[in-house]
């Protein structure tokens, strides 16, 4: 068989110190630092640039390009805040990153200080992850002994310091705007952009917000060089990822895969769909990106072809729901979170979401008529780029393809007077509790 | 609950410790109120206070703050507080059923606590371990792959101390309170403990390693 999988980020995640910095230093790590301190900030923004990484928290925009628009010389502080706010339904990769290789982070954290000139550096982590935080804390407090954070790094003239930032429960915090907005001890709203954080961003200075996959990637683009990176992907969408398997699938988990590997490549990886089940739908990257169904096995997943068919790449976060599964109440589910993870700054979003789960609550009980299903469509075209930002777009995503692909599903409900489907089949138990 | 004067003067030098870490002070807000839950393990009128006067804020000004978080409660949790998650997959995979089992077992509904003070419980939103479906947290500690019977177990466990431990944390399962003192950047010595690379964590990497796909394959090194 051909090479699938390329571990690079999680490649030592099994060994069973792989937190440490003795590890990460024992496999390579720390060693593209000084070769990024031998080049000049530009020429490490340039290879970032050459090595086409897009960033990894969703959006896929260039971060080599959106360092580029940190203004320079401009006398005032530059920030560096990594999002490590992880709550997108479905995704579960930056968590087990943290856990197991936080100083990939760490060496990616001081180069990019370096490339932008920034001496301070934040990483805002979902508050919901003890252990996660611990792992921070304890990877920035080996780092500062070691010199790699602190002031003269490894001799030259770079001071960087970190400060790890727990956030408090509100998924709209991982918008990049929310978030600094959060940071700045505020109500995590969204801002209206331009100004983007480039250009005023956190305390109105130049400020970048990267993922925590896309920071901790940087090492080895530096280490390896931009050409080797894009060696791997397809023609825009370069380099690897990790692509996070998870529900009705026999070996749930992370796999880290060029972009570009197709479904069906990971899930016969994986031991396929779980026993005796057929896939029905999947997300390709979180809650927020458009269903996907068995048609949809060969779309290769990078941000081009996930596009052309109708999806977004996201974060990678494949949701797999089998034959059991009602598209209705999983649709539902999703749109009741939108509904409380509405800051409530923007009206279309935050009275369009409750209107949407009204709607649903009627028709996954067998309540209301087919007329039902345009007013849900409308009300989407109504939301959907009307607001700050894109939580309320997210809610289009499953309700326009969950009604495109299973129209039927939901008029069965209607039919039936209720959801047709016996919720315990669908449990990770089920095999169980039958025996 | 009062803040006394004694726990406010052992508070303070924690909160400018906190305030220090940042170039502007109100950056300071959320860590604060991670601190104050610590103390009193919620965010009471006086932790409000608290946090207000450290900063030079307003009390509404905080208020509007807290009241927009779901981390910070608002009246006492159990000493150990269990969310579990109903976001779509967890739902599906059995944290529904999950969830009606602890509280038909516990007698309680969502927020309350049980009499003994032991244990609150909530549903919480995706909590980044969809690859661990069905999935609980206690204190913000994992515990993957949960069943309604382990879900029963582990309550039990809290209320009778037994020794619960997270199947992805720290072995030794901290309080509602010293929880928050983490979050508020007090580490607890124990980040460098417990096992963390569970089976899906590891999952890629072992196909990966059967199939000699390592790292250096294509000759790149």
């Amino acid at each position: 068989m051909s090479t699938i999988l390329i571990p690079e980020l999680s490649a030592h995640w099994d060994e069973p110190d792989s937190f440490t910095l003795a590890a990460y230093k024992r496999n390579g790590g720390y060693r593209a630092l000084p070769d990024a301190l031998a080049m000049q900030p530009d020429q490490v923004i340039q290879t970032l640039k050459d090595s086409a990484l897009r960033g990894r928290g969703g959006a896929g925009f260039p971060t080599g390009v959106k360092w580029g628009f940190i203004p320079q010389g401009d006398g005032k502080p530059h920030y560096l805040v990594v999002n490590a706010d992880e709550s997108e339904p479905g995704a579960c990769k930056d968590m087990p990153t943290l856990l197991n290789n936080p100083h990939a982070l760490i060496e990616g954290i001081v180069i990019t200080c370096y490339a932008i000139r920034a001496e301070r550096a934040f990483i805002y982590v979902r508050g919901e992850v003890l252990h996660v935080i611990r792992r921070l804390q304890h990877a920035v407090a080996e780092a500062r002994d070691a010199g790699y954070l602190g002031t003269k790094i490894l001799g030259a003239d770079l001071n960087v310091d970190v400060v790890v930032h727990a956030g408090a429960g509100a998924y709209i915090c991982g918008e990049e705007t929310a978030l600094l907005d959060s940071l700045e001890g505020f109500r995590g709203q969204p801002r209206l952009k331009p100004p983007f954080p480039a250009v005023a961003g956190l305390y109105a200075c130049p400020t970048v917000v990267n993922n925590v996959e896309s920071i901790a990637t940087v090492p080895y683009i530096l280490r390896y060089g931009a050409a080797e990176f894009a060696r791997f992907g397809t023609e825009k969408s370069k380099g690897f990822g990790l692509f996070s398997l998870s529900g009705h699938v026999t070996t749930p988990g992370q796999y880290e895969a060029p972009l570009g590997a197709t479904l069906r490549q990971l899930l016969d990886l994986a031991g396929g769909i779980r026993a005796g089940h057929q896939l029905k739908f999947w997300t390709p990257g979180g809650s927020s990106t458009p269903l996907f169904t068995d048609e949809h096995l060969d779309v290769p997943l990078d941000y081009e072809s996930v596009a052309a068919a109708g999806s977004m790449l996201g974060t990678r976060s494949i949701q797999l729901f089998d034959d059991t599964t009602c598209v209705v109440r999983v649709v539902l589910r999703w749109c009741e979170f939108y509904q409380h993870e509405s800051c409530g700054k923007c009206t279309p979003c935050r009275e369009g979401s409750y209107w949407v789960v009204q709607l649903l609550q009627q028709l996954e009980a067998g309540e209301g008529s087919e007329a039902d299903l345009e007013k849900l469509l409308d009300i989407c075209d109504n939301i959907t780029g009307r607001a700050f930002c894109a939580l309320g777009d997210s809610i289009q995503s499953p309700v326009a393809s969950s009604i495109k692909y299973f129209r039927d599903e939901y008029i069965e409900h209607l039919r039936h007077g209720g959801c047709p489907f016996d919720p315990a089949a669908s449990t990770l138990f089920a095999l169980e509790s039958a025996r | 609950m009062a803040l006394s004067d004694e726990a406010r003067a052992r508070l303070a030098p924690q909160a400018a410790e906190i305030i220090g870490r940042y170039p502007k002070t109100r950056s300071a807000l959320l860590p604060l109120l991670h601190l104050v839950q610590s103390e009193e393990g919620y965010v009471s009128p006086d932790g409000i206070e608290f946090c207000a006067d450290q900063l030079g804020l307003t009390e509404a000004e905080v208020t509007g703050v807290v009241s927009f978080y779901t981390m910070y409660k608002r009246k006492p949790v159990g000493e150990y507080h269990v969310g579990v998650c109903t976001n779509a997959l967890c739902g599906v995979m059995g944290g529904d059923a999950i969830l009606s089992e602890i509280s038909e077992h516990l007698g309680i509904g969502i927020d309350d606590v049980t009499p003994d003070g032991k244990v609150s419980f909530e549903h919480v939103e995706c909590n980044a371990a969809c690859d661990y479906a069905p999935v609980v947290m206690v204190n913000w500690e994992f515990f993957d792959d949960m069943t309604p019977q382990s879900a029963r177990d582990l309550v039990d466990g809290l209320r009778t101390g037994a020794n619960v431990k997270p199947t992805r944390g720290a072995p030794r399962l901290c309080t509602w309170k010293q929880t928050a003192k983490i979050l508020a950047g007090f580490p607890d010595g124990q980040a460098a403990e417990g096992n963390t690379a569970g089976h899906a964590t590891l999952a890629g990497l072992r196909i990966a390693k059967e199939q000699g796909w390592t790292p250096d394959d294509g000759g790149k090194r």
